[in-house]
């Protein structure tokens, strides 16, 4: 859904400064997240279920976001949340980039049968529809951190191998690189040496990007219910508990929600300004 | 002769992706721990009952044996038999088929309507902060997935002003005259506008969600290339000739701007068909991607094959159409 931002071009500036800044705050927040937050995540309390945000009437002091319906801190839950979603976006984003970079800069670069081999099963992947085979995957893997990280690297992988691959194919048909053959460097060697830095800035583009969709698979996986347990404080799971009490309790979906809606924009908006950086025309 | 020849290719090809999906989802869906059938049965069966059950649905072979009955049926349009509903596969999937046709086309509709005014909007007052705001709205609607806009708009128009029905695909009290699944089309065919009304307002929310992230790259990439055809010179001909700006840019940019948006649509329809899944669950919306979230809760292995090579026959089907309506459209490649 997120792929037609190649087409799209626009100015550099502020947005680059808003996104990172609150990326850096997010990552902040996890860093410190014991010391910033006022409550245990996990700390029930059923008398205090459904407590209002502090500017509301009826509000427990303290509780500055208000509880969920076990009298959990929702702050502290978004705060330690933030944990989990930057643990899957920087490890399963990576992960998804190192995976389908190598195989797209093979595919690409070498050409003949490895070609023939990864578009092939580029094409396969393309044919999944992606959330369903996710939900799929998880209930192969079981729950858990380590399987929405498999499962986001298994299926993402085609996003980087697809656009790193023509990346490749324009870099290979370049005179330098010709020219590194022929002073004598050999295949591989070349299309690290040479091809690589070339097409690295696209990768660290769509890197930000994947991390962006990292966290909103985590969110949807934790929506359905397949991600990690329960308790574990994670937006996703947060979203949906709160669904279940949006007409008595708005606050326990709307701030988890909330945070997860800029984090998500933030990686895009992110990515997009570091796609115009890179842009050499537009610079 | 040309255009037949790479049509006979890539139908050749399209057929070996879909055989590539039905060989990994047969054998991943294998792994799935969990034994269905000890699940369908209520806890005081006995083995025999359990291994009676499963040779019934031959889940006592090994799984490339299972695979070639599998695939031998689906050659006879056997899909096999749902283990939790214990009806068959197909009937199953084709009964769901038009609810989720309906919200994708739905929601198609919508995502050009939007996109296409932004970028016609936008071609009209370039250069003033009219286009300025349509490209931050449209960088907003691109940057943020359709599961976090169905969310939005169920807070806004289900909650806080309560105008839409977020749940279900038609009032389940009212009575339903319909032959078909496609309740849509049908209460126009019939003539039953209140019925109709019943059901647009159900499906509004999810197909907006749909249809805010697609929106957006029409409308982008359509504008990028109107103003760019504004430049042309035969375009600048007609301005002389003394028609007004909305003609110049309707009737004359808009033809020659319209093709890589097409393309580009066609693709992202895919991925709007793929968002369904999570977009029906949300909504609680009866089509194919809700039940394939069950059928996988369920462990229900036929079903979940079933829906999955459904999706990838869609998916490739419109891929297949694009590139036809493609060849078709571009003169170029037309005498090619």
């Amino acid at each position: 859904m997120l792929d037609g931002r190649s087409q799209v071009r626009r100015k550099v500036g502020l947005r680059l400064w808003l996104s990172g800044g609150w990326l850096l705050l997010l990552v902040l927040a996890a860093l410190f997240a014991p010391l910033l937050s006022p409550h245990n995540p996990l700390e029930q309390d059923l008398f205090l279920g459904r407590m209002p945000p502090f500017w509301e009437q009826g509000a427990e002091p303290g509780f500055y976001l208000g509880t969920d319906s076990l009298g959990r801190d929702v702050l502290a839950r978004i705060l330690y949340g933030a944990r989990i979603a930057l643990i899957v976006a920087l490890v399963a984003g990576g992960l998804t980039g190192l995976i389908g970079s190598t195989l797209g800069l093979l595919a690409g670069y070498l050409r003949g049968w490895v070609d023939v081999v990864i578009s092939r099963l580029i094409d396969i992947w393309m044919a999944f529809p992606p959330i369903l085979f996710s939900i799929l995957l998880i209930a192969v893997l079981g729950p858990g951190l380590l399987s929405i990280i498999i499962a986001i690297v298994v299926i993402d992988w085609t996003r980087f191998a697809r656009v790193i691959r023509a990346e490749a194919m324009a870099q290979g048909a370049m005179d330098y690189s010709a020219s590194a053959r022929v002073a004598g460097r050999r295949r591989l060697s070349t299309m690290v040496i040479e091809i690589l830095p070339n097409v690295l800035p696209t990768i660290v583009v769509l890197l930000t990007l994947e991390m962006g969709i990292a966290v909103i698979v985590e969110a949807i996986l934790s929506f359905v219910n397949l991600s990690i347990s329960t308790d574990d404080p994670t937006w996703g799971g947060m979203i949906s508990e709160g669904r279940a009490s949006i007409h008595q309790a708005w606050w326990v979906m709307v701030f988890p929600l909330v945070t997860l809606f800029l984090t998500v924009l933030s990686f895009s908006q992110l990515g997009e300004g570091l796609k115009d950086r890179f842009d050499p025309v537009l610079r | 002769m040309q255009l037949l020849r790479s049509f006979l290719f890539r139908l050749a090809s399209t057929a070996i992706t879909l055989i590539g999906v039905a060989v990994i989802v047969f054998f991943v869906i294998r792994i799935v721990p969990g034994d269905p059938i000890s699940m369908m049965l209520p806890p005081g069966a006995t083995d025999e009952d359990i291994a009676r059950l499963t040779a019934l649905y031959g889940l006592d072979k090994s799984i490339p044996q299972q695979f070639l009955i599998w695939a031998g049926g689906v050659l006879h349009g056997d899909f096999g038999m749902s283990i939790t509903a214990r009806r068959p596969v197909l009937e199953l999937v084709l009964g769901r088929l038009p609810a989720t046709l309906e919200l994708s086309i739905m929601a198609l509709v919508i995502a050009v309507i939007l996109g296409g005014a932004a970028a016609l909007i936008g071609t009209r007052e370039r250069g003033t902060k009219i286009e300025a705001g349509i490209d931050v709205g449209n960088g907003m609607a691109l940057s943020v997935p359709d599961f976090l806009w169905a969310l939005v708009l169920i807070l806004l128009f289900g909650v806080a002003w309560p105008v839409f029905h977020i749940s279900g695909r038609i009032t389940p009290s009212l009575d339903l005259p319909f032959a078909t699944n496609f309740y849509l089309f049908e209460s126009v065919l019939r003539l039953r506008f209140d019925l109709w009304a019943d059901i647009v307002s159900h499906m509004f929310m999810p197909a907006l969600a749909l249809a805010i992230p697609l929106a957006a790259i029409i409308g982008q990439l359509l504008k990028q290339s109107l103003k760019e055809t504004m430049h042309l010179d035969y375009v600048t001909l007609a301005r002389t000739k003394g028609y007004g700006e909305n003609r110049v840019i309707i009737r004359e940019a808009l033809p020659n701007a319209i093709l890589p948006t097409l393309t580009l649509v066609g693709v992202q329809f895919t991925f709007l068909i793929g968002g369904t899944v999570i977009i029906e669950r949300l909504f609680s919306y009866e089509g194919l991607g809700n039940m394939a979230i069950d059928a996988v809760i369920n462990r229900d292995l036929p079903l979940i094959q079933g829906i999955v090579i459904l999706f990838a026959v869609i998916f490739t089907a419109v891929n297949l159409v694009v590139d036809l309506t493609y060849a078709l459209l571009n003169p170029r490649l037309r005498h090619a």
